[in-house]
């Protein structure tokens, strides 16, 4: 194992365990599948030390991947038994994630290279949020009980047939989530009333109700009523 | 034919998001995509070989008129606009999701190593990725996925236009060679 000079670079800290790996193996150049597990670990609590000595709070991520590495290290100096042909190199527990970390990693470097709208490249109009932020003045938020009597509007207006039926598949709120998502990526903003088309079962109306509630509670959609027209209406946030 | 292309020109710019050639065909009440597409083609081959201000993008699953990326400097000297300006671990979680989706968070926690909680919201807010329901696993964590908005931003046509990522081989031996 090679001495080296402990220099301290204040640029270089690390935002999880798999980047200070990233770090050394590039540092010494080795090859992922290959890893001298010894010396990489050596440097890995050598850097542990230093971060904890320049008190930076060293996360249990850390601590987690230096006991991994140890426990590669110990199992390498086990002798392997010619017999146990199934016994993969227990260094790949290692090796696989980070094949995969540096995959990503140079996908999101690809991803940065790309001309970004509104960095490299423009288009018209591209200040919509702008332009929305502007006319907030006449809407107030909306709480959840302006929100049932909404709903009970609704509910009243179906007719009276339909309380009988029985939906076969009716669909869940999951997916009515996602199908109301569509309707607001491509839309922005949607009135209450909207959500709920004039022919609707009472289930249907039900589960959007439901898809709606869930939506606000996740923070997907803002809801606000007009002041003056009494109109609710859902953004998407 | 020619008509047909400038008016799908003007359509083009006007339009505040990318038009899809399905919206085209309705406007101009046209049973025939092939016209449209050459109409486009054609376009594209017009301002390329003009090398004018803006060129034709196709993102999004549709068109766009786009400022050529040679004059960003002055465009930026026009709007001040904050710029979209990711993080290192921002681009990261983000190409994470783009690959894998639907991704749940523990997902991309286990290939980053870290927690994503911060940046995941960050990235919801900007819309550049979005919530697609909740997995029946215990715990019944969030899935998540890439919104048109990520493919507009990143000037992608589809999610099949992302670029490959590189192989790790360029690091060393593959796993084949590997001795038992």
């Amino acid at each position: 194992m090679q001495e080296e000079a402990y220099q301290v670079k204040l640029d270089n800290i690390f935002e999880g365990p798999m980047d200070l790996l990233v770090h050394l193996i590039k540092k010494h150049e080795v090859d992922i599948y290959d890893i001298p597990i010894a010396m990489i670990t050596d440097q890995y609590l050598k850097y542990l030390q230093w971060m904890e000595s320049m008190n930076i709070d060293v996360a249990g991520d850390f601590i987690v991947m230096a006991a991994t590495l140890t426990q590669i290290k110990s199992k390498m100096l086990l002798p392997i038994h010619e017999n146990e042909d199934d016994q993969e190199d227990p260094r790949l527990q290692i090796a696989r994630p980070l094949a995969e970390y540096l995959q990503m990693k140079s996908a999101a470097e690809r991803l940065a290279a790309r001309d970004l709208l509104g960095e490299n490249i423009f288009a018209r109009n591209p200040d919509q949020e702008e332009l929305l932020a502007g006319r907030q003045d006449e809407i107030l938020k909306l709480g959840l009980f302006e929100l049932i009597d909404a709903f009970q509007q609704i509910l009243k207006k179906i007719s009276p047939d339909d309380k009988v039926r029985i939906a076969a598949d009716s669909i869940s709120v999951k997916n009515r989530i996602s199908q109301l998502v569509d309707i607001f990526e491509s839309r922005e903003s949607v009135t209450f009333e909207e959500l709920f088309p004039a022919g609707a079962v009472k289930s249907e109306v039900i589960v959007t109700f439901l898809a709606v509630l869930e939506m606000v509670r996740l923070s997907l959609v803002r809801i606000v009523q007009h002041v003056q027209t009494g109109v609710i209406r859902l953004f998407y946030i | 034919m020619e008509d047909i292309k400038y008016i799908i020109e003007s359509l083009l710019f006007v339009s505040e998001s990318p038009l899809t050639v399905n919206r085209i065909q309705k406007v101009l009440g046209h049973d025939d995509t092939k016209e449209i597409h050459e109409a486009l083609t054609a376009l594209a081959a017009e301002y390329e070989a003009r090398k004018g201000g803006f060129l034709l993008r196709e993102v999004a699953g549709g068109y766009q008129i786009r400022s050529r990326p040679e004059y960003r400097e002055w465009i930026k000297r026009l709007i001040q606009r904050t710029p979209l300006r990711l993080s290192k671990a921002a681009l990261e979680t983000l190409a994470i999701i783009a690959y894998k989706q639907p991704a749940i968070r523990s997902d991309i926690e286990h290939i980053r190593g870290v927690d994503c909680g911060g940046i995941l919201r960050m990235l919801l807010e900007r819309k550049l990725i979005r919530i697609l329901g909740r997995k029946q696993i215990p715990g019944r964590p969030l899935i998540y996925s890439t919104t048109k908005q990520f493919l507009e931003v990143f000037d992608l046509k589809d999610l099949k236009d992302l670029p490959t990522p590189d192989e790790i081989e360029s690091l060393g031996n593959s796993f084949s060679e590997m001795p038992d």
